[in-house]
């Protein structure tokens, strides 16, 4: 997107705002086990919505539903309606890997292919055909680098492995990765839990940016961190959503006294 | 703690019991040190003991005696009519020059029974010897000439010390007049040791002296090739659908059992199943590497599987997720990223399941690759036989001259499979991957 005059930024943005994902009434099974009881939320375009929710809740579970990549895991049965765009994801004609393609996941620990730089970034737009030479890929991986804020770092070694960066660099490249596919929603489960705060904050800032083109769906365990990057957070608690709403009014005046209990620190 | 030191107020540290228990503990730790230092003493002895029998029965067999005679190369012999013609020159009766070289040597001895005696100095593969040489230089006919040839068993084992000559001549094999002939052509300088080049380059014969491993070699070539080819594969590829695609079920548990109690199935068994299906309803030659392959992959398969299957699951599930995350498609995950981050530890697993099927020797016993095969196979469907079973052969064979010659394939054997796990461990440290 171009950077226009302020106002116009602003007024698009606010046009953009509409509900990207609806989702109603989610159930999750992982065999006999219950994860997900009922899970209703609405994820509005061009926004960072954070999960919050102490461990086992079922924030990740329902992450994973958007992406399905719950799909791969024995066992899991989902059940409920989640709508993209309108369109029911688990519906029979929607094909998962182009779900996937669209919706961009960031995982808890960076985990980079153990190849170059390169070609872990290049890797999405191969298989999805996105490039038609290699000077289109070129293009395509420094863009997304650029966009992942780590060009600066690595443009001399793009060549070299990607697990020689370290953590914070790995995860910024994973972000690349998913970036290069051009997805619409990115998916981010505790990306900094692996990080050093200095490391974090550049993932936060880069975050920030990237809400402008994209929307963003963010499990973390720190509260600091969703006040600081959300305008949407939804808390969870064992494996039902309690309350959800602007970040500001949860975080300073939740109506639900289990969610006070939680960001104030009294359990979880 | 004990009263005493709860009344000087002592901590749990300071308190006898705590000492005694330290104590008690640090003896259990020395015992059991010792135990497995005790363990592998005695593994390792064994082992040294194992080789050491092998490698001092064996060396000789790396070299050969020869006897050198004064051949004389004579036109009536070889070419009676003149014509050097080549076919002339290829069927003529080159045992005979050895015969009269020997009786030049020896005019004393005239009785047939002496004289058999006095021609089984010289090995019978002489003959063969002399006609190449005729053949790629016609001109030595009507010449002498001192030739190297190759020495009969009997003298190879009295020159390598194998035959004792203090046993009284009843109990020898070797009777004192070939003793005295013998120390004749030793005090003349005829008698030598060279390098038995003829071990590696020779096949199967009933005559010690000329049996060489080379058609065994080959046929444990051929034999491999057919049981990687198949084996390698199928396993991965059976692995690969288990681990990434099958659905978990009560069927795929069912598979998984019998992969593995199928690693622990005798292998005589596979040679029973190779015989009832390869020969007696596909057909296929007996005692052929096609079939003998085709019978080991059957046997290795397991292996493959199994190891494979560990090597995949030992790939990271984040490699996974992150393809899969991207809008791979299983398939593309599995191409792409597990496979080829797993391929190390598959290859270790086939090599070791290889070198398994290459010492080898039940199953192919009931396919036919016992029969004696003098010929180097030249194919996958020629007749032939593989190492282990040529040591088989060779030590259930009566002459003492095979002693050193079975010692000599373990050796070489041993070698191969050495070679063989060495490979194996340099692509898993080569290759290896730490996330």
């Amino acid at each position: 997107m171009q950077i226009q005059a302020d106002e116009n930024v602003e007024a698009q943005r606010n046009a953009d705002h509409g509900v990207i994902i609806a989702t109603r009434d989610v159930n999750v099974y992982y065999g006999d086990n219950h994860a997900l009881h009922g899970v209703s939320l609405d994820i509005n375009k061009h926004q960072v919505t954070s999960l919050i929710g102490p461990s086992g809740c079922g924030k990740s579970t329902y992450l994973r539903c958007i992406n399905r990549m719950n799909d791969t895991v024995d066992g899991c049965r989902v059940t409920g309606e989640i709508m993209l765009d309108g369109v029911d994801i688990y519906g029979p004609e929607v094909d998962e890997v182009l779900l996937r393609a669209r919706v961009g996941m960031v995982f808890q620990k960076p985990n980079p292919f153990p190849k170059s730089i390169y070609d872990n970034v290049a890797y999405g737009p191969r298989i999805h055909g996105l490039a038609d030479n290699k000077d289109d890929l070129d293009e395509i991986v420094l863009t997304s680098l650029e966009k992942a804020g780590l060009i600066k770092e690595v443009q001399d070694r793009l060549h070299s492995s990607g697990t020689g960066l370290s953590g914070g660099q790995q995860q910024r490249l994973c972000i690349a990765r998913a970036l290069a596919v051009r997805p619409d929603i990115i998916l981010m489960d505790e990306p900094c839990s692996a990080l050093d705060p200095i490391a974090t904050a550049k993932v936060e800032e880069l975050i920030d940016e990237l809400k402008e083109n994209y929307t963003i769906i963010i499990v973390t365990h720190s509260m600091q961190q969703a006040a600081r990057i959300s305008q949407q957070t939804a808390f969870f608690h064992l494996g039902e959503i309690v309350e959800t709403g602007d970040t500001e009014k949860l975080f300073t005046s939740p109506s639900d006294e289990r969610t006070q209990g939680y960001i104030t620190g009294r359990f979880g | 703690m004990t009263d005493q030191a709860q009344k000087e107020g002592g901590n749990a540290w300071q308190s006898e019991a705590f000492i005694k228990n330290l104590t008690k503990r640090k003896r259990a730790e020395r015992r059991f040190r010792l135990t497995g230092l005790l363990a592998i003493i005695t593994a390792l002895t064994l082992l040294a003991i194992l080789l050491f029998s092998i490698v001092s029965k064996g060396y000789t067999a790396f070299v050969q005696t020869f006897v050198t005679l004064d051949i004389t190369f004579s036109e009536e012999v070889i070419d009676p009519n003149g014509t050097r013609d080549p076919m002339e020159l290829r069927s003529a009766n080159y045992s005979k020059l050895v015969q009269n070289a020997l009786r030049a040597k020896f005019p004393e001895v005239t009785s047939r029974r002496d004289l058999r005696r006095l021609f089984s100095l010289v090995s019978g593969d002489a003959d063969t010897k002399l006609r190449e040489m005729v053949e790629n230089n016609p001109e030595l006919i009507g010449k002498t000439e001192p030739v190297s040839l190759l020495a009969g068993d009997d003298v190879d084992m009295v020159n390598k010390g194998y035959i004792d000559r203090n046993l009284i001549e009843d109990d020898r094999r070797v009777k004192d007049m070939e003793l005295s002939w013998l120390d004749v052509l030793e005090a003349d300088g005829d008698i030598e040791i060279h390098f038995n080049t003829g071990f590696f380059t020779n096949g199967d014969s009933r005559e010690p002296e000329k049996a060489g491993i080379a058609g065994a070699m080959v046929g444990s070539f051929y034999t491999l090739v057919i049981t990687m080819v198949i084996a390698f594969p199928i396993g991965v590829m059976t692995a690969i659908y288990l681990e990434e695609f099958a659905a978990k079920n009560k069927l795929t548990d069912l598979i998984e059992v019998n992969i593995n109690n199928l690693a622990a199935v005798p292998s005589i068994v596979f040679g029973l199943l190779g015989l009832a299906i390869f020969l007696n309803v596909a057909h296929l030659p007996r005692s052929a590497p096609i079939v003998g392959g085709l019978t080991l992959a059957l046997m290795t398969l397991p292996t493959i599987i199994i190891a494979a299957r560990a090597a995949i699951r030992a790939v990271p599930d984040s490699i996974r997720q992150a393809a899969l995350g991207l809008g791979a498609s299983n398939q593309q995950a599995a191409f792409h990223h597990i496979l080829p981050l797993s391929m190390p530890g598959i290859l270790t697993g086939t090599i070791i399941g290889l070198s398994q099927a290459l010492g080898e020797t039940a199953p192919l016993l009931m396919i036919g690759m016992v029969a004696f095969i003098a010929d180097i196979p030249s194919g996958f469907g020629d007749p032939a036989t593989v190492m282990p079973v040529q040591i088989f052969l060779w030590a259930d064979s009566p002459e003492r001259a095979f002693v050193e010659k079975t010692s000599g394939a373990i050796m070489v054997l041993l070698g191969f499979l050495i070679l063989m796990n060495a490979f194996a461990i340099f692509l898993r440290k080569k290759f290896e991957r730490r996330w």
